[in-house]
């Protein structure tokens, strides 16, 4: 049977939230092609023996018939080449009906690779995906019974991009978090798993990783829970203390806008938005930023939002469900003290 | 040393981002143009790079893809380092594909390089910033043969090559490539400087190569149907003060809400 497949990125065996976000995305497409769904997963016989049958399980979850496992030496780790590589050699001898991936990282730069070895176009950052046929609902434009109909996003989600797409082998990746991962529901199908070797060159090990460095243990930035962001209207580097005290008291990280960084007053990695990080915090608490649309794709992921800014008018303060419009170096310490009054006094409330 | 570095003209949007009436384009009517920020940065590494050379035989060479205008982005990056220019003329080349955008690129790095010789770097950002294709650079790569990495946050220049690095969530991963070879750099892996009084003569004075190469790169499979904004979600602010008086609300929302 005809398959959809489905790249599996990892990190030394641990798959990345976008791989299962794509598996989703990729399950519905291939219901729609009355096509199995496959997976692809490249390691090589270590990474198998300590992390196969997890992956296959969790492959299994997904509704995925086979996972194909692309097993050699120079895929002990990733590297660009070596991926881009084996999947080349993986669509030729398999022949999918379509090949996705995660918008991630390394998702997106194996199909790049992919795409660049195959001649094939490739599009990025899909968010709804309709087979050849006719056009879905609400888009207009003639029917091009042999394109496949696609929205992507540009600006990092600001804009939608409605595409045709003809090719003899349609490449996709899944824009993170369009998308909610979501297992099967009911009987599981049995899982079939399926080795192959693929023919790497030495010169792919080029752009193997050499090397590693950790710099943070535990929350970071994408996964904490309070995210405690300064804009220009912080002022200085020094003026982010009450910042730092306040993600301090809640356990959370600091951010800042990019006017902040191009300032030198934070490390780029702090910056929240198009060309930094996405964020996900239970509240993001935004002080004296304008919320200018790449900052605000950024932060949009946020489940609330608090907007301290002395302007009522601003993008941040209109998009927010809560603000407080006053001078941030008067209601950040305000709220400090707050905190601290009721920790010490906890009977009192 | 020479290298190379792409960069993309791009409209400086503000608050929301308007689309033309066609839906083909967004509507930069009342809007000015900056180049993108990753790519901002290839320009200021490469800039950094070559600066620390000893001998005078390197160059940043800047090269752009689009109408005529983006002599613009080109002018800003002669005010910030680089050294020579050129223009791959493409009227709506803002807009293209991304093969066709990389078949046009790479006959054009063929024909740079086969008058001025091979770079020994090639710079693109990790994506452009309208697009967000995420291909282009690893295409152009592919087709010249060399090896590229994306995603690349810190380069040091070496004898033979590059080591670059790349974040990850917890920290970074290291990579070792040969020169000659190609990279997508990130923000954040510099800060680019302002033009300065004698950056702005140099941009002055810039001689810019316009180049044809885009004359035979074909369609590629992706075609745009309309571009469209996405459902704005629904809010009504609540406001909950207009002076630090508002702290006990704020804390009492951040107890609701179980962070406290
Ligand atoms: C391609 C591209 C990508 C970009 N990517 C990013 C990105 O990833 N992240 C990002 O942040 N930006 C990004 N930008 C930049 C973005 O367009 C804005 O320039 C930037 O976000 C503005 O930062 P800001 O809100 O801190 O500054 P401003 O826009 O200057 O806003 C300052 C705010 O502070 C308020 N204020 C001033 N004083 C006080 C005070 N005492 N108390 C309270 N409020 C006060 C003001 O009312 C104002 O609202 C990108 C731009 C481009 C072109
Ligand atoms: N029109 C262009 N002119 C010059 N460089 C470009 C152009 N389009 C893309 N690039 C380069 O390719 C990178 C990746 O682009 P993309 O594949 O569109 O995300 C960009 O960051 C630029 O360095």
């Amino acid at each position: 049977m005809s398959a959809v497949a489905v790249l599996i990125d990892h990190d030394r065996g641990v798959p990345s939230s976008g791989a299962l976000e794509a598996l989703t995305a990729a399950r519905a497409l291939a219901a729609d092609l009355d096509a199995d769904l496959d997976a692809v997963i490249l390691g090589d016989n270590d990474l198998f023996d300590a992390h196969g049958a997890d992956l296959v399980a969790a492959c299994a979850d997904y509704g995925v018939a086979a996972v194909h496992r692309g097993r050699h030496s120079f895929l002990a780790d990733y590297g660009p080449d070596a991926w881009g590589a084996a999947l080349a050699g993986f669509v030729e001898a398999a022949g999918p009906v379509a090949f996705v991936a995660a918008g991630t990282d390394r998702g997106a730069e194996a199909m790049a690779q992919l795409a660049a070895r195959t001649d094939l176009p490739l599009v990025a950052n899909c968010v709804n995906v309709s087979p050849a046929g006719s056009p879905p609902e609400g888009q207009p434009g003639p029917a091009n019974g042999d394109a496949w109909h696609i929205t992507r996003i540009q600006w990092g989600g600001s804009l939608l991009e409605d595409v045709t797409l003809t090719s003899t082998l349609p490449l996709l990746t899944i824009a993170q978090h369009s998308i909610e991962a979501e297992p099967c529901e009911g009987d599981l199908i049995h899982t079939t798993v399926a080795d192959f070797e693929p023919g790497l060159g030495p010169e792919v090990q080029q752009t193997l990783i050499r090397d590693r460095v950790t710099l943070t243990e535990g929350i970071t930035l994408s996964t904490a829970p309070v995210v405690v962001s300064g804009g220009r209207g912080v002022g200085s580097a020094d003026g982010f203390a009450p910042l730092e005290e306040l993600a301090e008291l809640l356990g959370g990280r600091v951010g800042c806008s990019r006017a902040v960084t191009n300032n030198g007053w934070r490390s780029h990695s702090d910056q929240v938005g198009q060309t930094g990080t996405r964020i996900a915090p239970e509240i993001y608490i935004a002080c004296g930023i304008s919320g200018a649309i790449q900052h605000w794709v950024g932060a949009m992921g946020s489940k609330n939002i608090l907007a301290i800014n002395i302007d009522p008018e601003a993008n941040m303060v209109t998009k927010a469900g809560y603000a407080v419009i006053a001078d941030l170096h008067e209601v950040v310490p305000a709220i400090c003290d707050e905190i601290r009054r009721r920790r010490d006094r906890p009977s009192s409330s | 040393m020479r290298i190379l570095v792409c960069v993309k003209r791009v409209p400086a949007v503000g608050s929301r981002i308007n689309v033309t009436d066609d839906g083909q384009q967004v509507d930069t009517a009342h809007l000015g143009f900056t180049t993108s920020p990753h790519e901002e940065c290839a320009v200021e590494e490469a800039a950094q790079i070559v600066e620390r050379l000893d001998g005078d035989d390197h160059a940043v060479v800047v090269l752009t893809l689009g109408p005529e205008a983006s002599t613009e982005q080109l002018r800003y990056a002669a005010s910030v380092g680089g050294n020579e220019f050129a223009l791959v003329m493409a009227e709506g080349g803002l807009d293209w594909d991304p093969q066709r955008t990389a078949v046009a690129i790479t006959s054009a790095v063929r024909e740079l390089e086969s008058a001025g010789g091979q770079f020994d770097l090639i710079l693109f950002g990790n994506e452009s910033a309208d697009g967000g294709n995420f291909q282009v650079g690893i295409r152009v790569a592919h087709a010249l043969g060399r090896p590229i990495v994306n995603g690349i946050k810190g380069i040091d220049p070496h004898e033979r090559g590059f080591t670059a690095r790349r974040e990850t969530d917890a920290g970074y991963e290291v990579y070792e490539l040969e020169a000659p070879c190609a990279l997508g750099v990130k923000e954040g892996i510099n800060l680019p400087r302002y033009p300065t009084m004698k950056g702005r003569l140099a941009s002055r004075k810039a001689q810019i190569q316009v180049l044809d190469s885009a004359a035979d790169a074909d369609a590629g499979g992706q075609s745009r149907v309309r571009l469209h904004r996405p459902p704005e979600r629904a809010s009504t602010t609540v406001q909950l003060g207009d002076s630090a008086a508002a702290a006990p609300a704020v804390v009492n929302l951040l107890d609701e809400l179980g962070v406290l």
